[in-house]
């Protein structure tokens, strides 16, 4: 099992670890809910370096990552950001992921579940004239989000940090520690990701956390990271993504360039798109008490739609809310359906998402 | 780890406090923090005769779904209602105000088997 920079921290924290991608990481320090409510109301501090990070660089660099993910590489300027995927030929998703862009190179951020799988396929897939180095062992990173998220971390920094645009990053000094100041998050709130060396872990987890004290500060576990992404219905790779879904279906179609040229997985994409998608992953919010879990059964009049990709008793509404995939003609916003939690069918409705 | 010494434990993690033939039912301190946040309990009504053994509630946290098992068997007569409104109850004070049913026992003697707190703290540890 592989530790991040800060386990001492968590440890005093009195976290609660699990294994997680074969890291040692919180799952929570005092209550999934509290610490989600923390994050909603001021500020909370997520240890995110299980994350991956691979460089991409050289002459080639543009036209490799082009050819691999489905976002419009192009389009991206030097200190911005976009989500993409990467698809296999068939159109199924190899992984979602972030893309920098640097002055002479890329950085992609893909999930530390898929990390191994992620730089084998883009060595297997590399053009002439780029290099590829995975640096997931070299980067920490914590992602700070809230909407004091800005305040705390202003108090750090000559950098102005309100002139970060959304999706958009500098590099500066925050705590005294060169970093990657990046305005991105996988909370739905305002807020930033830090990537820095290991060596400044400590320093920068102590400095965030003494700035913050003045807005109840704490620190956030694995459980609340997902609980906050699912109310903003963010996808997840492996619960509602994965080698068997297309971008199209899962509601992704805003990140699919399908005009941008010619890109891994384009010519099925197109072929999906021309046809229409058989299967739509929707937001439901249940209309009675029950937990929707991964894998349960979506059902309308007694006729299988589909599964339940990601589930949650919402903290914000203390109802329970979920993804799913249901199959085309049911997918209409407004739309009454059931779900199967342990043998009992309990109503729901299809909703606009976010949740919250 | 609170583990009040007046009340008997199974080793599913329920805590048992018996007075005559009357039985309360909850799950321990050690249970709730292992369970994390609770969202949800769901209790059969009173009335409903539940078996020695057998699953007769569940309940749901953010990240499992844990069953609770009688430890002997009988009647529910009552069950805490208050936690449909405040499930987070049972993490909060599970051996007070988190309690889940109370079982009007057939036969007693059938809890002689269940843990003492020194032994729970045991099989805990």
């Amino acid at each position: 099992m592989k530790f991040t920079a800060l386990h001492k921290m968590h440890e005093q924290a009195g976290a609660k670890m699990v294994e997680f991608a074969g890291y040692h990481m919180p799952i929570q320090y005092r209550s999934i809910r509290d610490e989600h409510r923390r994050v909603r109301e001021t500020v909370g501090v997520f240890d995110v370096s299980h994350m991956g990070e691979i460089e991409i660089s050289g002459p080639a660099a543009l036209d490799m990552v082009q050819k691999i993910t489905v976002n419009d590489v192009a389009a991206l300027e030097i200190g911005q950001v976009h989500y993409t995927a990467m698809c296999y030929p068939d159109g199924g998703i190899v992984d979602d992921l972030l893309v920098y862009h640097f002055a002479d190179k890329y950085l992609l951020v893909v999930n530390a579940s898929n990390k191994d799988k992620d730089f084998q396929w883009m060595l297997d897939n590399k053009i002439d004239g780029c290099e590829i180095k995975d640096l997931s062992e070299d980067f920490t990173q914590i992602a700070v989000q809230g909407k004091k998220a800005e305040a705390t971390l202003q108090k750090l920094t000559s950098v102005k940090l309100d002139k970060i645009k959304f999706y958009w990053f500098i590099e500066g000094e925050l705590a005294g520690c060169p970093m990657i100041i990046s305005r991105t998050g996988y909370t739905g709130e305002p807020g930033f990701e830090l990537y820095f060396a290991n060596e400044f872990a400590e320093r920068v987890w102590n400095k965030v956390f003494e700035a913050g004290a003045e807005f109840d500060i704490e620190p956030i576990g694995l459980g609340a990271r997902d609980s906050l992404r699912l109310e903003k219905k963010m996808c997840l790779y492996g619960n509602d993504i994965d080698q068997t879904t297309n971008p199209l279906e899962a509601g992704l179609g805003w990140i699919t360039k399908l005009d941008k040229g010619d890109f891994i997985g384009r010519d099925m994409l197109l072929k999906v798109k021309e046809e229409g998608v058989p299967r739509r992953l929707v937001a439901f919010v249940l209309d009675g008490p029950g937990f929707p879990r991964h894998g349960y059964k979506i059902f309308k009049d007694g006729e299988e739609l589909g599964e339940v990709t990601s589930g949650t008793v919402s903290p914000m509404l203390e109802k329970g809310i979920g993804l799913g995939y249901v199959k085309k003609g049911f997918t209409k916003i407004g739309t009454t359906i059931e779900i199967e939690i342990r043998k009992k069918m309990v109503p729901a409705t299809i909703i606009k998402p976010p949740f919250v | 780890m609170n583990v009040p010494a007046e009340l008997k434990y199974t080793s599913d993690h329920e805590w048992v406090k018996v007075e005559g033939d009357l039985a309360t039912i909850g799950i321990t301190d050690y249970a709730q923090g292992e369970l994390g946040d609770v969202v949800f309990v769901e209790l059969p009504e009173p009335g409903t005769e539940i078996n020695k053994g057998e699953s007769f509630g569940t309940i749901e946290a953010v990240k499992a779904v844990a069953d609770l098992f009688s430890p002997a068997s009988g009647e529910i007569t009552e069950l805490n209602e208050a936690l449909e409104d405040a499930p987070e109850t049972v993490n909060q004070d599970p051996y007070n105000d988190g309690w889940m049913v109370k079982v009007k026992l057939n036969d007693p003697s059938e809890l002689d088997e269940l843990m003492d707190a020194a032994a729970y703290e045991q099989h805990i540890s």
